[in-house]
């Protein structure tokens, strides 16, 4: 559900150390962060390394193993998150096919769904 | 009086003392509409209605019940807390647009740990902080996931009791009625002899026919016509989903063919009349739906069957609308959750026999 609607359009930018877009959690309710899987991101096809990817929510920022043990902080419902890859220099302009993808330890469900969505984002110069 | 000398009649399916007409007149008024905010969930994520608009439209369609799952409509719900003032906003929508809280939805995440699961006290603890958390919200029930272990619910009913707060196990397919688990479930909250465990069973374990909806996306995702036809007659001929997945991979179905009929092991045409046994415990209903056409029918739910039963057996609370059409249409076309839920509360009021309330006929 709300696969589509996980990348935010028009939210690639280069930042401090790296290049962000703007994600939100697939799923009718918010989630404690460290039921939060696996966060993946491609660009054009090609995966980033869980290691260089950082969640970002209400200045709070983690990597991904951090998150597995955050019991006080959540992904809330509709939420924005900043997510966050480390690549120096960032992004050159341009137009990119970026992949997100979340990996939800859900209580009720017998499996560990994952939910995936891709976008062509452009980086303005 | 006629009215409280049937509640004693209403306990059992097989007896009545009052007089049928009688019965059928008092009760089918007491029946409530309301709306889970669930449904206007695609609406909500993106920010085209906010908890004002979702609880103004409820009280335009007349559905003045107002269920929701506490963290979709109060971020920081569990793990951060909710705000005061979020809480003090809903008071003052509820009593600006005259409805009535009706459920908080809770989960539970017992498998907050990874590795481990969340260990029987701490469950326990974190169901007693929903009730805080419920009973802030001024509603009269919880509703608690089919996964969660009756043990756990039993050990939180004291609490529960205290806050005049009941928890009702939301029966849910693939479970229903006559499943072990149920049964099972129904012993121990009786032995348990408290009055705050119950039920609250969702209508889309009656599903009588395959839904249109389904079936579109599954063609979407390329099913052959051949396979998606053999399917939707398979399970209206009522034939074991097993026999039904082997044969559909013997017609040489691959991907979404196979996963359109692996749904049927997951959702059956169970009987409506099968609630009557437990009416004494059932305290709240999902009115589950997936599509409701232009002329406010759900093609798949059998509304008419359902009404007819809860109004047999006496049910006096609430139907609370949950569109989970949404997620089955989204990729083809952006859901309209507000005329949805319109369309189901003019067929609830039909078949509850209300006078149309003009209101029903506009959409918000």
């Amino acid at each position: 559900m709300m696969d589509n609607k996980m990348i935010i359009e028009g939210s690639l930018e280069n930042v401090d150390g790296g290049f962000a877009f703007q994600g939100r959690l697939p799923y009718y309710r918010g989630l404690g962060l460290s039921m939060v899987e696996d966060i993946e991101v491609s660009v054009d096809g090609e995966p980033v390394a869980r290691e260089a990817i950082r969640f970002s929510v209400r200045g709070k920022t983690y990597t991904l193993d951090e998150m597995e043990t955050v019991y006080d902080d959540r992904w809330n419902f509709g939420e924005k998150a900043t997510i966050i890859v480390l690549k120096d220099g960032g992004l050159k302009p341009g137009s990119y096919r970026i992949g997100f993808g979340t990996r939800l330890r859900i209580s009720y469900l017998p499996m560990v769904p994952t939910t995936r969505d891709t976008k062509e984002l452009a980086l303005a110069a | 009086m006629a009215r409280i000398a049937c509640s004693a009649g209403r306990l059992s399916s097989r007896f009545n003392p009052c007089n049928p007409y009688v019965e059928r007149t008092i009760v089918s008024h007491q029946i409530k509409r309301g709306v889970s905010l669930y449904s206007f969930q695609n609406e909500t994520f993106q920010g085209k209605m906010n908890l004002e608009d979702c609880i103004r439209t409820c009280a335009q369609f007349g559905a003045r019940g107002i269920e929701v799952i506490g963290e979709q409509s109060f971020w920081g719900w569990p793990e951060v807390g909710a705000n005061q003032a979020d809480i003090d906003h809903w008071h003052a929508l509820i009593k600006k647009y005259d409805c009535t809280p009706v459920s908080h939805d809770y989960m539970l995440d017992y498998k907050r740990y990874k590795g481990r699961p969340m260990p029987f006290e701490e469950q326990v603890a974190s169901v007693r902080r929903d009730i805080d958390f419920g009973a802030a919200l001024g509603v009269p029930f919880l509703r608690s996931l089919v996964s969660i272990a009756p043990e756990v619910l039993v050990a939180a009913a004291p609490y529960a009791e205290e806050k005049g707060i009941k928890l009702l196990t939301e029966v849910h397919a693939p479970l229903h009625f006559d499943h072990p688990w149920i049964i099972r479930m129904a012993e121990m909250f009786q032995k348990s002899g408290s009055p705050a465990l119950g039920f609250l069973p969702d209508m889309g374990m009656f599903l009588k026919h395959y839904p249109r909806v389904w079936s579109a996306k599954f063609r979407r995702m390329g099913v052959p016509d051949r396979i998606a036809d053999y399917i939707e007659k398979a399970y209206e001929d009522r034939v074991l989903s097993e026999y039904v997945i082997l044969e559909v991979q013997q017609m040489g179905g691959t991907g979404p063919a196979i996963g359109m009929a692996e749904v049927i092991r997951h959702n059956s045409a169970f009987e409506p009349k099968r609630m009557l046994d437990y009416m004494g415990m059932i305290h709240n209903i999902h009115g589950k739906f997936y599509e409701m056409t232009e002329d406010y029918v759900e093609p798949s739910i059998p509304y008419d069957e359902i009404i007819a039963v809860l109004q047999k057996g006496g049910y006096n609370g609430h139907i609370c609308s949950e569109y989970e059409g949404n997620r089955w249409i989204e990729d083809a076309e952006e859901p309209d959750s507000v005329e949805q839920v319109r369309r189901q509360q003019v067929m609830l009021a039909r078949l509850l026999g209300e006078p149309e309330a003009p209101a029903l006929k506009v959409a918000a």
